[in-house]
């Protein structure tokens, strides 16, 4: 369009064009220009390369620490429920009380299962597994209380939930106290959630530090073509159209680094995955190592290249700006 | 068509470089600009490119005041102008082809248009058999033709050219200069920036000449006639 003469028509101008036709070639524009940005990058195979390295090998950490997290959550799940509460009944109750008692916990809504320990019993099992059968045998009574196993329901295995039907069944009338043994599984708890906090400011480390390079790889590209930049705009070139190729190089640097980052991870996953099943074997389990979902996938990808659009725009921004032809 | 009034342009740091400029240069004229360097032979032609706005007075283009072009428009407004350069200013990594091109390609012309337009210009100043060619391939005149044909393969109305012939021999010189006739002939108003003032006695052609920054010599200036 002429701004300053507006009766002037060029010859590529005499068809007018509608606003629909104008919107569907600046789109086609657009994409040309990310193809054209594309062969740019292959034009420097070497250099581009190293970038893409630098930002998959930078962003195949935090996933890895990921799939880490991931991994142990999978393997913890299984002790993260409290299976059992053990309640010692009162030196003082009969055998029908406890008895009563057992009854009165089957009820519970809570709980799902019930088994009864005489005191008796419980002595000859620790006289068989302690190994002080001898000295026990010079006690003048059973010192050992009667228990009673309550094994609660799914929804009550949670620590926060087992610990609430440890105190309302402490409240039993005949019962002296309760143990529910949930200390490593709150020590397991702070651990993972240390180690995913650890995990989350890694990955801001990192994403920042990703965002940096793009954004400085971009900062380097401007300034060598800052004579074609000078050119363009006194040519009439509009700052979209100077901006768009910086951009889309960007947007292909996180691209092809996010799969760069997943093929890594695919192959570290692949290298571990023998080892993994070989101590799982050992430990008589079978263990398989989870590798990342096609949701994460998606997202590890989308990740890298909004990070690859963010860290060019920032350098398209401020430095093409400063860019302005000062010598006819 | 360009017509300056009472401009002055102060580069910061104090350096008057224009002084209340008045000049009008009608369409389809051709004028050379005169006067030793740092005259403000550069400065003017900037103020018309828009790479540098003026201190005080207006700049008119069509009757446009390019004080109320916004920075927005800028570009769209260059593209009314042709721009040619002492030094050329030709992207070595590009072809022939593509130096010429890029003004078509920024305006968003359909490829086919592009290619017969560029064998137009590149036809016009002679050089259709280095279409192929990169600018390093070429000779200093050569170069200069093909730094003319991108100026105007999109037929700007306006055509600007700073010391065209700066160096290049007398022959190549005049070549360059008779192109320039050849499009001010075909209605483009064009304004030639030189320091040879014997070139510019033999075109025989209008001649505004600055001294420190003022305008000396106008015989068409209000006044003068």
């Amino acid at each position: 369009m002429s701004l300053l003469f507006k009766g002037r028509t060029n010859k590529n101008q005499k068809q007018k064009k509608s606003v629909l036709a104008g919107g569907y070639f600046f789109i086609i524009n657009i994409f040309r220009q990310g193809v054209h940005s594309l062969g740019e990058m292959w034009r420097t195979p070497l250099a581009s390369l190293m970038t893409i390295a630098v930002l998959g090998l930078s962003l195949t950490l935090p996933a890895t620490l990921y799939l880490v997290v991931k991994n142990v959550q999978q393997v913890s799940s299984g002790f993260e429920e409290a299976s059992e509460i053990s309640l010692f009944v009162k030196e003082s109750m009969s055998e029908q009380e406890t008895q009563t008692l057992v009854k009165r916990l089957a009820l519970y809504p809570e709980v799902e299962g019930v088994a009864f320990i005489s005191k008796q019993e419980a002595l000859t099992e620790f006289k068989d597994v302690s190994g002080f059968g001898q000295a026990l045998e010079y006690l003048d009574s059973n010192p050992l209380p009667d228990v009673v196993l309550v094994t609660p329901t799914k929804r009550h295995r949670q620590p926060n939930a087992a610990k609430a039907l440890l105190t309302k069944l402490e409240g039993e009338r005949e019962v002296d106290f309760g143990k529910l043994d949930i200390a490593w599984l709150e020590r397991l708890n702070a651990l993972l959630s240390l180690l995913k906090e650890s995990v989350i400011t890694i990955t801001l480390l990192l994403l920042t530090s990703v965002t940096l390079i793009i954004g400085n790889t971009i900062r380097l590209s401007i300034m060598d073509k800052k004579e074609e930049i000078q050119v363009m705009k006194l040519v009439g070139a509009t700052n979209t159209f100077i901006h768009a190729p910086f951009l889309w190089t960007g947007i292909w640097y996180g691209v092809i680094g996010g799969l760069f980052a997943f093929i890594c991870i695919a192959l570290m996953m692949w290298w571990l995955s023998s080892a993994v099943s070989s101590v799982a074997g050992v430990y008589q389990t079978s263990f398989s190592l989870i590798g990342l979902t096609l949701k994460e996938f998606g997202f590890l990808v989308l990740l890298a290249t909004s990070l690859g659009f963010v860290g060019s725009y920032l350098s398209v921004n401020r430095y093409i700006k400063e860019i302005e032809p000062d010598k006819v | 068509m360009i017509n300056f009034q009472q401009v002055s342009k102060t580069y910061p740091g104090g350096h008057r470089a224009l002084e209340k400029v008045n000049f009008h240069i009608k369409p389809g004229e051709l004028a050379f600009l005169t006067g030793h360097s740092g005259a403000g032979k550069s400065t003017l032609l900037k103020l018309i490119s828009l790479m540098e706005r003026p201190s005080a007075g207006s700049v008119f283009i069509n009757g446009v005041d390019l004080n109320k072009v916004n920075s927005r428009q800028i570009p769209y407004a260059r593209r009314d102008i042709g721009i040619i350069f002492q030094n050329h200013r030709l992207l070595e990594r590009y072809t022939v082809f593509d130096n010429v091109a890029l003004p078509l390609i920024i305006e968003g012309t359909h490829h086919n248009q592009i290619a017969k337009r560029v064998h137009g210009a590149l036809d016009k100043v002679g050089l259709i058999d280095k279409i192929k060619c990169h600018p390093s391939m070429l000779s200093g005149g050569e170069q200069q033709r093909v730094g003319i044909a991108r100026a105007i393969v999109n037929s700007p109305p306006i055509l600007l050219a700073d010391e065209p012939t700066g160096n290049l021999d007398p022959e190549l010189s005049m070549e360059i200069l008779r192109l320039f006739e050849d499009f001010n002939k075909h209605g483009t108003t064009v304004l030639i920036a030189t320091h040879d003032l014997g070139l510019v006695a033999r075109m025989k052609y209008r001649s505004l000449t600055l001294k420190d920054g003022r305008m000396l010599q106008d015989p068409l200036a209000e006044g003068a006639l």
